[in-house]
């Protein structure tokens, strides 16, 4: 690891003024710390080497809350693990319970917080080998994941700067569920809908979020989502069972009528795109149908429409449009792939 | 976005931090760098080397040790973000010549070959029964999957976790292991 300083805030006016410092040109690039979990890894990877860390983990931002319009507010620094086991999220939110028990280990998840997971760089291999070129790591060199190995890659949104996947679960279920995340700065306090905050990669793929130096994300809220709460999935493919990334995740939620038919629908995918990728068309063509594999298969055409291959992750094509009837049939029923319901006498124990 | 490779100037001195741990029951300070790891500063500083150093990626969870009574990959914090903290690595866990049930229970079922994950398995276990989220088999397989065995002791180390919780050492046939399910 690079020689760093660290600092310690004791509120939030105390990180953003450090933040600040931070980039003032004799400090160096200064860099929030909570969890650690992907920040030092890349440091010691030296792919990331801010001179400053300023750890926000004694900023009172663990806090789960309830929202007065009946959502929930998760702490920008509650952890993961936390989040997932929360009891207002697992009633409410059961997508998210899911898609954050679906990531990473119980160590990883007791430590990483929910800021963090949005922020957290991407696994392409060549972002974190610093013997290649790589856009997103040094700009303006190349990228080397274009016609080289592209497994876990992107087919939606990609450019011709990167080709490069957002690895979070979490993120897919809070895009799913239309979270807003809020932001503080010394200009003051703003809310970023979910959708805009992760960015394509376009010409700046150096650019994951919409964040500028000196944002601290201080929450993120979920909005009420009780019409959903019996109707949801969440999908993941991998390599390995336990323990790794995604090649393809999903997370649909539904609004069922009675009647069977669809009130309202959402669709994200994960490891497919620079960031979860939604299309709106592809949920307003299930609203007012019956639930059949004909509607299902309509909306993964939509959502999938302009994907593109390439090479080795060209089986995501197929994967992906399967992944989504698959969960949205299973969304019809309410489960959840990846987790488990603790009999009576098991949560007793 | 290269990290820059700048050196310190020619006799300069890293600044240091003080801080103070409380590492298996008894308070020690300590001043480091900020670079430190927990796990550098447990081995190296401390002079603890229970807590092993596999990947230093967090990959491989030999370096897991408890923070708190919570289950830590220790190579991916730093020690001055624990100041004040109570750690517990794999020295703390027997107490005086007396084995933790856990490592009892690793050595009746052959729960190791090398030994060179075993604390870190150790320490997990503690934090996965701290947690009281397992409570099948298969729970346990997916709840410890965060520690990597390369001798692949898997099923003497499940055998020994799930002796030591109390809960049956096989799949219910009722309910098959999925690999990948969590319990929530």
């Amino acid at each position: 690891m690079n020689p760093i300083t660290y600092f310690s805030a004791e509120d939030v006016s105390g990180a953003l003024a450090h933040l600040y410092a931070g980039v003032d040109a004799n400090a160096g690039p200064s860099k929030v710390i909570a969890g650690g979990t992907n920040l030092l890894d890349l440091m010691k990877e030296r792919v990331m080497g801010p001179q400053q860390l300023v750890d926000i983990n004694a900023l009172p931002l663990d806090q789960i809350t309830p929202t007065p319009d009946g959502g929930v507010r998760l702490g920008a620094i509650a952890r993961n693990a936390d989040t997932a086991y929360h009891p207002l999220v697992r009633a409410q939110y059961p997508v998210l319970t899911a898609a954050i028990l679906a990531g990473a280990s119980p160590q990883i998840r007791n430590m990483a917080s929910n800021g963090g997971n949005l922020l957290q760089r991407t696994r392409c291999h060549y972002f974190y080998d610093t013997t290649t070129p790589c856009n997103k790591r040094a700009p303006g060199t190349g990228c080397s994941a274009i016609g080289g190995l592209t497994r876990q890659h992107a087919i939606l949104g990609a450019s011709a700067h990167c080709i490069a996947t957002h690895p979070s679960d979490m993120c897919v279920a809070l895009a799913a569920l239309g979270a807003v995340v809020g932001v503080r700065s010394s200009a003051g306090e703003r809310r970023i809908d979910f959708a805009d905050f992760h960015r394509l990669p376009g010409e700046q793929p150096e650019r994951d979020t919409v964040l500028a130096a000196g944002d601290l994300i201080t929450y993120i809220d979920l909005p009420p989502a009780a019409q959903f709460a019996r109707h949801s999935a969440y999908l993941k493919f991998r390599d390995r069972a336990s323990y790794a990334f995604a090649l393809v995740s999903v997370a649909v939620l539904l609004d069922m009528g009675e009647d069977g038919m669809v009130r309202d629908a959402r669709i994200a995918l994960g490891s497919v795109a620079h960031k979860p990728w939604r299309v709106p068309a592809a949920e307003a063509v299930l609203i007012g149908r019956q639930v059949d594999e004909t509607a299902f298969a309509e909306a993964a055409d939509l959502l999938l429409a302009g994907a593109q291959g390439q090479g080795q992750n060209n089986f995501k094509l197929t994967m992906a449009r399967r992944a989504v009837i698959r969960a949205l049939t299973q969304a019809v029923e309410g489960t959840h792939d990846n987790t488990e319901e603790l009999t009576d006498d098991e949560a007793s124990l | 976005m290269n990290a820059p490779e700048t050196p310190a100037p020619l006799g300069a001195v890293a600044q240091t931090y003080p801080l103070t741990l409380h590492i298996n029951g008894s308070q020690h300070d300590f001043k480091v760098e900020a670079w430190v790891t927990l796990l550098d500063l447990l081995r190296e500083h401390a002079g603890l080397t229970g807590s092993k150093k596999g990947c230093d990626h967090g990959q491989c969870g030999a370096c897991t040790v408890l923070v708190g009574g919570r289950r830590i990959n220790s190579c991916l914090t730093l020690a001055v973000m624990q100041n004040g903290k109570e750690v517990t690595t794999v020295e703390g866990l027997a107490d005086g010549n007396q084995l933790h049930p856990l490592q009892q229970a690793f050595i009746d079922h052959d729960a190791f070959q090398c030994g060179y994950c075993t604390s870190g398995q150790l320490c997990s276990a503690v934090g996965l029964m701290n947690e009281g989220k397992a409570c099948t088999t298969g729970q346990v397989r997916e709840l410890m999957s965060g520690n990597v065995c390369r001798c692949g002791a898997y099923p003497g180390i499940v055998a020994a976790v799930t002796e030591v919780m109390g809960i049956p050492g096989h799949d219910d046939p009722a309910r098959p292991f999925q690999p990948g399910t969590v319990p929530a």
